[in-house]
């Protein structure tokens, strides 16, 4: 993983280690430090922004593991966050259930549509198989809708803020830390995941099924561990956006979502967790940054009826960009300015890259 | 018999759609998921025409027919064009972007107010009256007859003509059909025009119909199990497969609740890929080209 010269692994604990050189401990500490010491400094605005990334980035590491991995497309995401946060509202307004009720209950609804709609993968490929999870979306949605007009939700349904022992997770700054737990935990656990057998294994199918197949892999079992633990990972997302948001609603999780997540894992760079990260970032704050640079052009106010049709387009237009001028996104540019970096003056091309 | 028109006319619209997708699939493996939009835009385009020339609808519809048939090339020429050899996932993102560019325009530029493109191009959309009391729109009439014109241009199109011939070679196998001669650059670009005129064709009537909003798109995402029922490779399997899908649509409508109809084609679609993944006409090695 490390390219710096003069570094060389002598021990296998050492080619174990997610964190090889002196430098990167003193890199990863110092950002520990700046993430944990962040919300004591930051304004209410930018605590929130944080909370928003923390929230797309369990979505967009499990998209990740699915797309840009195992290499099986998914065009379903928005359902299964759907799933997630009806399952969460369902259970909180029926039987007001506590928080690590509800969070288990999720994960488990989002197991199970995996599994259903991990089945027709077992045969599809592709294109078929982005058909199907699409309607994986359109089922979920109208499900929850078919809910809310039975029970007299018809604006939606209100969720209480979450309670584990204690504590009430109301305060932005708890949401901060109860967020940044859950997704160091996810992005370690999606680290070790795809060094394992298990992610060699996807990658190989994501690679060439046949040949996967050919090697004694078990195409069949690891396309669905990737289904279902991808499906886990983001309704447990749709739990966490019910509760921050306090409300549940089917216009939130609109196909646009799922472009999002997809948006998020392209221009980040597929087949890495580090590009699922940069991507979220990039991805979240894009529509504030827009916003930023047009008070900054100061534009008539009459025009700003127009916003939300230019952050939309430029969406598109930027997700466009990077796919056909850089494929690699956010991630293959970061590679390229590291290496630059790391060997100046001297030219380096990287193999095989 | 309400019902039974109903269902013809739903189904010639999803016709009318849908020949873009296998078109362009069939051409170059691209799904096209911005086809809704496409479809949008050329009825934005009757609308603009309609009201710079007043009410003269003849020439408008020939008008807003040739600027979306420019619009497919223009998409293919300066878009698509870049993602030929590509990985098949790669090109489908990029359509989706390109959806999500063209609708965020279309908001900039027409708004996202409802319009009526008819009261601009001076005519109405009278009901006609069939035997046994059924009721029929002008333009459902048009959606019906527009789209036997259009399937039987196509079917004969690609039997007798040179470049229906020629795009089928293109299709069938792209190296070999490069190798004898054929631009491979040309006949995709017609694929996606005749794919962005069709479904132009398709948009402007179901504005006449029902007015015009960027929730449109919607519609060409509904036409999605059309396809796959039919064969994402098979221009003949649309034909029932539309009329299947309409079917159950109208049904959902009529006996569960019109929520259900918006996603019982999507259930039709599932049942379908459980069963025959390669839809009713299509052939069953596609599934292993993509």
């Amino acid at each position: 993983m490390a390219f710096a010269s003069g570094y060389y692994k002598t021990n296998y604990f050492e080619d174990l280690c997610l964190i090889e050189t002196r430098s990167r401990y003193i890199c990863f500490f110092l950002l520990i430090a700046a993430v944990v010491f962040f919300p004591l400094v930051a304004s209410a605005f930018l605590i929130d922004l944080a909370v928003q990334v923390f929230l797309a980035l369990i979505g967009a590491v499990a998209l990740m593991l699915l797309t840009g991995y195992a290499g099986q497309i998914s065009l379903g995401h928005a359902g299964l966050v759907a799933a997630g946060a009806f399952t969460t509202a369902i259970l909180f307004k029926e039987m007001n259930a506590p928080f690590l009720v509800t969070l288990p209950a999720s994960g488990l609804m989002g197991a199970i549509l995996g599994l259903i709609f991990g089945l027709p993968s077992l045969r599809l490929k592709g294109l078929y198989l982005a058909l199907s999870t699409l309607s994986l979306h359109f089922i979920v949605i109208y499900l929850g809708a078919e809910y809310e007009t039975q029970r007299g939700f018809a604006t939606g349904i209100l969720v209480d803020p979450p309670q584990i022992g204690p504590l009430i997770i109301e305060d932005a700054r708890l949401w901060y830390y109860l967020l940044l737990i859950i997704d160091f935990l996810v992005i370690v656990f999606a680290l070790n995941l795809v060094r394992s057998k298990t992610g060699r294994a996807w990658m190989a199918i994501r690679g060439r099924d046949v040949a996967a197949e050919a090697f004694g892999i078990k195409v069949a079992r690891y396309k669905l561990i990737a289904f279902v633990l991808s499906s886990v990972l983001t309704s447990i997302t749709g739990c966490l956006f019910a509760y921050y948001r306090g409300f549940v609603s089917v216009e939130a999780f609109s196909l646009f979502m799922t472009m999002e997540f997809i948006a998020m894992i392209c221009i980040g760079g597929l087949g890495s967790i580090l590009g699922a990260v940069m991507g979220t970032i990039f991805i979240v704050i894009l529509p504030y940054l827009i916003d930023a640079s047009v008070d900054l052009l100061s534009v008539p106010a009459r025009l700003s009826t127009y916003m939300f049709a230019v952050k939309y387009s430029s969406f598109g237009l930027i997700m466009i960009i990077f796919l056909v001028l850089e494929p690699g996104g956010l991630v293959g540019i970061w590679q390229r300015l590291r290496d630059y970096f790391l060997l100046w003056p001297f030219k380096y091309k990287a193999v095989g890259r | 018999m309400q019902v039974t028109i109903n269902i013809v006319v739903l189904g010639s619209l999803y016709c009318l759609i849908c020949c873009g997708y296998v078109l362009i699939y069939r051409a170059s493996r691209v799904l096209n998921l911005a086809h809704g939009e496409i479809m949008s835009l050329g009825a934005y385009f009757l609308f603009t025409v309609a009201v710079s020339f007043g009410p003269q609808p003849v020439i408008s519809f020939i008008l807003a027919v040739v600027m979306s048939l420019v619009l497919g090339l223009v998409i293919y020429q300066f878009l698509m064009k870049f993602m030929v050899g590509e990985a098949a996932f790669a090109a489908v993102l990029v359509t989706i972007a390109m959806g999500i560019l063209l609708r965020g325009l279309t908001t900039l530029i027409w708004t996202s107010q409802d319009w009526y493109p008819l009261q601009y191009l001076g005519i109405e959309n009278a009901s006609h009256t069939l035997m046994g009391g059924a009721v029929v729109s002008t333009f459902g009439l048009v959606a019906i007859f527009s789209f036997v014109v259009l399937y039987a241009a196509l079917f004969t199109g690609f039997k007798y003509t040179r470049w229906g011939l020629r795009m089928r070679a293109v299709g069938e196998n792209p190296l070999f059909a490069s190798q004898r001669g054929i631009k491979l650059h040309r006949y995709y670009a017609v694929s996606w025009a005749l794919a962005s005129f069709s479904a132009g064709a398709a948009g402007m009537i179901q504005a006449c119909d029902s007015g015009l909003n960027p929730g449109m798109f919607h519609i060409g995402l509904k036409a999605f199990p059309v396809v796959v029922v039919a064969g994402l490779d098979s221009l003949a399997g649309v034909i029932p497969a539309a009329f299947i899908v309409a079917l159950v649509e109208i049904l959902a409508i009529n006996y569960l609740s019109p929520q259900a109809s918006e996603v019982a084609p999507f259930v039709v679609l599932l049942g379908m890929l459980l069963i025959r993944p390669w839809g009713l006409f299509g052939t069953k090695e596609e599934l292993e080209r993509v």
